[in-house]
């Protein structure tokens, strides 16, 4: 147990002494996204029949925000003990595969929180949002938190080269966590992209948690929540399976 | 009581080589250990395995009677591994990096030892620096430490003084032997055979995957009958064909002369002496470990 808090506290320390660039720079581009998004579409764009545009956005970009930020926590810690060697220090101690995945998963969540906060906190001058129900945004951003957090571990362990580390991030994790919802409601959208944005995971992790905010979503909020959670069992089972196996840590 | 470590019956491969090829090895409690080879006889590899980094095709690997598979948590308490590659975390200061392994042992509240180890590696007064700020063989030195900070009784050094400074060579050493005064196993993977030779109390040879040899270091020794005759002819002077037939020159023009009974000390000179082949230096040396090292290589 010992071994788990440790490997937890310090990732947390990771990205804390590396602040400004894993918690300040990530609020900072999401504010920029609002600041361009909500000037060029507020007067243009009502979405579920009476909110602002502007209210619409900021549930999306802390969502955003939240998953991404925990995806490059785990990816970004494993990719750099691998190419560096350091990773022999997480490997030599008496450290179970199940505290491995939860100090990585839970370390990710948190960053992901932290910086989910931060938008938050800069956005809310430019929103009046309403917490309709506060338990289903806490709900969603501890889960899809973990998931991202999850699939950065995996992504993390099977990359040999930060190259292919960004080729996960700017091909996977970007055009899912893009065309998920965030900018729009995929009401907006042809038929046919709303029927393929049904099979994108992060849209239900989106919607749920703006649920959260306004009490409007795309589809229910119990939908959602059965997507997401069914996503979470499968990535950390894949998860566990991979680090229990030993692939690409253990030769 | 169990060995400190034993291997039974070892095997490894990767792709098409056979990196082990049934290894079979116990090392005593308080043992000073040598693990020898070229590169590539598979050391890393064993150690790798006993540390858990690499898991075997098949065989059993146990540190102070814990399988390191089965009962990894016990094993892994026991065993201290410095590793071969310089590689270090650099978010954190060195007393981070200490606090941080320990907890990864389970062990809270360290300060006291990790101070004890800091004073005697000389890096206390970078206790609270970064540890990118560090040189190559102070970051050495902190690889030490974290092998030691969960004090197992087992310590594994792979190539620990690789481009190392004497100095640090030195002291590292002293407090290796200290260590292992106090009851430590040192295991130790070097290229540099002097230190083997002084260090070691026994020593296994390894080619391709294979225990060559394995005897106390002093047998090893023994096993090399005779002596070597190294002469230095003034300049121009010719060995005869006697000579030079059964001596090998060395990089700086020594002839080195194997000798299987002092008698023949007297033979060599005086076929130079006849030949007027003046001696300008010699010297009589009992054989060391690369010679024994080079012999069993090449037999094998």
């Amino acid at each position: 147990m010992q071994g788990f808090v440790t490997l937890f506290r310090k990732e947390l320390l990771r990205f804390w002494k590396v602040s400004f660039q894993t918690v300040a720079a990530p609020v900072l581009t999401s504010l920029l996204y609002l600041l361009v998004f909500s000037h060029v579409l507020e007067n243009r764009v009502r979405v579920y029949d009476a909110l602002p545009y502007t209210a619409f956005l900021v549930p999306g970009l802390v969502m955003m925000a939240v998953l991404q930020n925990a995806f490059a926590n785990s990816s970004s810690s494993l990719i750099q003990s691998k190419v560096t060697g350091s990773i022999v220090f997480v490997l030599l101690p008496p450290i179970s595969y199940r505290e491995f995945f939860a100090a990585y998963v839970l370390a990710a969540t948190v960053r992901g929180l932290v910086v989910g906060l931060g938008v938050l906190a800069v956005t809310l001058w430019f929103a009046e949002l309403r917490y309709a129900a506060p338990h289903w945004i806490v709900v969603f951003a501890l889960l899809g938190g973990a998931i991202l957090g999850s699939l950065g571990v995996i992504a993390g362990i099977w990359a040999d080269k930060f190259d292919q580390l960004a080729g996960f991030q700017n091909f996977v994790i970007m055009p899912l966590t893009f065309l998920s919802g965030v900018f729009y409601s995929i009401h907006s959208l042809p038929p046919f992209w709303q029927g393929l944005s049904h099979f994108n995971p992060v849209f239900y992790m989106i919607d749920g948690f703006r649920y959260g905010f306004h009490g409007v979503s795309d589809v229910p909020p119990g939908l959602s929540l059965a997507v997401v959670s069914a996503c979470l069992l499968g990535l950390a089972g894949l998860t566990l399976w991979l680090l229990k196996s030993g692939y690409k840590l253990r030769a | 009581m169990e060995p400190a470590i034993r291997i039974r019956q070892v095997t490894k491969r990767f792709g098409s080589v056979q990196a082990l090829a049934g290894i079979d090895l116990s090392v005593e409690r308080g043992e000073f250990f040598g693990l020898l080879g070229p590169n590539g006889a598979g050391k890393t590899t064993l150690i790798s395995a006993l540390a858990g980094l690499v898991r075997p095709d098949a065989g059993r690997l146990e540190v102070m009677g814990w399988d390191v598979a089965a009962q990894y948590r016990e094993a892994r308490r026991r065993l201290g591994v410095v590793p071969q590659e310089l590689v270090f975390d650099p978010f954190f200061t060195v007393r981070e990096t200490l606090r941080i392994q320990s907890g990864y042992y389970g062990v809270r509240g360290n300060d006291d030892w990790i101070d004890e180890i800091l004073h005697h590696l000389d890096l206390t007064a970078k206790a609270d620096t970064n540890m990118r700020r560090l040189s190559g063989g102070m970051k050495r030195r902190v690889l030490v430490a974290q092998a030691l900070v969960h004090r197992p009784p087992v310590i594994v050094l792979d190539e620990p003084t690789a481009g190392v400074d004497v100095e640090l060579r030195q002291g590292l050493w002293q407090f290796v032997r200290r260590l292992n005064r106090g009851g430590h196993t040192i295991v130790l993977t070097t290229h540099y055979l002097e230190e083997a030779e002084n260090l070691c109390g026994r020593i296994a040879m390894m080619k391709q995957g294979r225990i060559v040899a394995l005897d106390s270091t002093e047998n090893l020794l023994r096993s090399l009958s005779g002596h070597t005759l190294r002469v230095r002819l003034a300049p121009g002077a010719a060995p005869p064909a006697a000579i030079a037939e059964r001596s090998v020159r060395e990089d700086d023009g020594t002839l080195a002369c194997r000798i299987g009974r002092c008698e023949e000390v007297e033979t060599v000179l005086r076929t130079l002496r006849e030949a007027g082949a003046e001696v300008e230096d010699l010297e009589l040396a009992k054989p060391d470990l690369e010679e024994v090292f080079v012999r069993i290589m090449g037999r094998n």
